[in-house]
């Protein structure tokens, strides 16, 4: 297992180096222009000049290796000084946003406690919804239970996000006034009333994300109950005499979360994705609203960075997902 | 006798009959073969058919996209309005017999308008759809078939699986916008540019299942007798390999519509998709988010087309998918 981990940690290396090549690259052939915006009067040298200063002069390859240093060795050093007090980064260069000029990690960092906040929370109450669905669909098939649920979660992960999401808008929001539509991230939790006023303003965006993500979890969890409960062992405990609750909770519940932990685990980077048009739906100033900001601002750097974290979420839930296989299946063994 | 087994039967015999004696016509069977000679002749598409019928969700979901595939392919001719005419006086009206939908805020029909949406949607779909399949069935195939490819295909596929899709396709369409335009037309362009992109990030899974199936033919006996009598590989591939990994391909292949379909609207909404006198379901659906609160049913229509749209394709899915696997054949 062991071996394993490390060599997969290994392997991770070039793939994500791979990946940070690619959207540079992919970056570096846009005709769009960071200066695009800067007025005609403004001379042609001075404007030579301001390339110069947003690092534009150089050569691809050396602007490439230049912010990997940074992303890599830059940045740790300086949350380290940070945590610490030390000074090891004093005088190297962070990763510079075009559009704001301030560090692209202080902006991440700014915007990644309103996407956690929205996203997590819709896993979790997507999740907890999902798995009793799961549960009671596999247990009585083809129940009207089933069919329902069947036919709800196909709904479910066939609207999409920015459908369901405006719908929600239209009839709570503006009909029945029950729930801003606009998110308002100035909001500070300090006593009961603005903790109220945030639980309310998260009911719809979370609303919409668990729904798409209960949709695709109870399905496996159906499918993976059904998978065990014509296995022999469950006609053992039975035969045993077990009550069904413990047949059923404790013996192919346990078994069947098995997959369902690892899809869950493979989804949490995509939620992501998904959270990128919610939060544009809602107005969260999250990560998702920063990288669509940046892509039409042509701020590199920023649009380079959040992409790349992306990135490196996914390749790690991947591999969370596979070591978490290996422990809770004991067949399971990767040499 | 299961389907799998029986086409397994057919294979041999052909085999049989192509090493003994003249080759008989390719595709024709031996006189004396058992399935044939007896009773009714039974292909392996319409046992396929005949259990998909049996699916209530998808034989009713069925009906529901050919009547969308109608409604958007035949609509215009009968509803003949264009869905560009801006008739600036008319705007902003509600259902009424002269537009039964509406008009926008420029006093474009709606009816026309999601008509004319409906059908770049579905054909953004579908070719999206056939990029992706295309491109994962030949790299599943490859991967699957020839050993000193399967490793470094397989790392591709997985560093495409690694590669965060959305934002990638954000990218791909704001930075290609311009120079495929140029030389496309603005709509061509763009068209080319969306159908593309989401092709060239969605073939991994089927990539993934075709390479599956096709190691687990190899080992099939009527693949070691094509082999033995020196078929080509490009051969055995086109006429032994591909025939029988074609339903997981065509489930896949259904299951990407709906997909393609999706991404298209979102890229649409996040105002990333086509040109904004260019209709298309999302693009319908974003021009009218700013007015929702006046206008709702703007918003809400093409909504429901995308869904229904998609949540057919889905059904028709999962009844195919249950068609083809043998192991429920039959209950």
């Amino acid at each position: 297992m062991l071996n394993f981990t490390i060599r997969r940690l290994l392997l991770a290396i070039p793939t994500l180096l791979f990946i940070s090549l690619v959207i540079f690259l992919l970056l570096e052939a846009s005709p769009g222009d960071p200066l695009g915006d800067v007025p005609l009067t403004v001379p042609p040298e001075v404007k030579e000049k301001m390339r110069e200063a947003l690092g534009l002069g150089q050569a691809w390859y050396i602007r490439y290796v230049l912010w990997l240093k940074q992303f890599f060795w830059v940045e740790p050093l300086h949350w380290f000084d940070q945590i610490f007090g030390t000074d090891f980064s004093q005088g190297a260069q962070r990763i510079i946003s075009f559009q704001s000029r301030s560090p692209v990690f202080d902006v991440i960092a700014q915007r990644v406690p309103q996407t956690l906040t929205v996203v997590g929370m819709s896993y979790v109450v997507g999740v907890m919804i999902a798995i009793p669905i799961g549960i009671i669909s596999a247990y009585r098939q083809y129940s009207w239970f089933d069919q329902i649920g069947t036919f709800v979660s196909m709904i479910g992960f066939s609207m999409p996000t920015f459908f369901t999401g405006v719908v929600m808008i239209i009839v709570f929001g503006v009909k029945l006034q029950w729930f801003p539509s606009v998110y308002d991230t100035t909001l500070v939790v300090r006593d009961w009333d603005s903790f109220l006023a945030q639980a309310r303003q998260m009911v719809m965006p979370v609303t919409v994300l668990a729904l798409y993500n209960a949709a695709q979890v109870s399905r496996f969890m159906r499918a993976s109950m059904l998978d065990n409960l014509g296995q022999d062992y469950v006609r053992t405990a039975r035969a045993k005499g077990l009550s069904e609750r413990a047949v059923v909770l404790k013996h192919v519940l346990r078994n069947s979360l098995i997959p369902v932990i690892t899809v869950i685990a493979l989804g949490l980077p995509t939620v992501f994705g998904g959270a990128l048009i919610t939060e544009q739906v809602f107005k969260i100033n999250g990560i998702g609203q920063l990288l669509i900001t940046a892509i039409y601002a042509n701020d590199l750097p920023m649009v380079l960075t959040v992409t790349f974290l992306f990135a490196i979420l996914i390749v790690m839930f991947t591999l969370i997902a596979d070591i978490l296989y290996g422990i809770l299946d004991p067949r399971i063994r990767y040499d | 006798m299961t389907d799998r087994e029986r086409q397994r039967a057919l294979d041999v015999a052909e085999q049989v009959a192509e090493t003994a004696g003249p080759a008989p016509v390719t595709g024709e069977l031996p006189p004396d073969d058992p399935v044939t000679a007896g009773g009714e002749s039974r292909s392996q598409w319409r046992d396929v058919w005949r259990q998909f019928r049996n699916h209530t969700g998808a034989m009713v979901a069925l009906l529901l996209f050919v009547g969308v595939l109608l409604f958007v392919s035949v609509g215009p001719y009968l509803w003949t309005l264009d869905p560009t005419y801006v008739d600036i006086r008319a705007r902003n009206s509600g259902f009424s017999l002269a537009h039964p939908l509406g008009t926008d805020q420029l006093g474009r029909d709606m009816l026309a308008r999601l008509m004319a949406g409906g059908r770049v949607s579905i054909a953004v779909g579908l070719t999206a759809m056939i990029i992706a399949i295309t491109l994962g069935s030949f790299i599943g195939v490859m991967a699957g078939y020839f050993r000193r490819l399967d490793a470094p295909l397989m790392r591709m596929t997985e560093l495409f699986l690694a590669l965060p899709l959305l934002p990638l396709l954000l990218l791909m369409v704001t930075l290609f916008r311009e120079p495929l335009s140029q030389n496309f037309g603005p709509a061509m362009g763009i068209f080319i540019l969306i159908v593309s992109a989401i092709g060239a990030t969605s073939w991994m899974q089927a990539a993934r299942i075709v390479r599956g199936d096709v190691l687990g033919l190899k080992e099939r006996e009527f693949i070691l007798a094509a082999k033995s009598i020196g078929t080509p590989p490009r051969r055995m591939i086109l006429r032994h390999i591909l025939p029988n990994v074609m339903s997981p391909i065509m489930v896949a292949a259904t299951l990407g519509i709906a997909t393609a379909i999706i991404t298209e609207s979102a890229l649409s909404f996040l105002g990333l998709g086509f040109p904004p006198d260019f209709p298309t379901w999302g693009r319908l659906l974003f021009d009218a988010v700013d007015q929702m609160v006046l206008y709702p049913s703007r918003v809400i229509l093409p909504g429901i087309f995308i869904s229904l749209t998609v949540l057919c394709v889905n059904y028709i899915g999962d009844g195919l998918r249950d068609a083809m696997d043998p192991r429920i054949r039959g209950r």
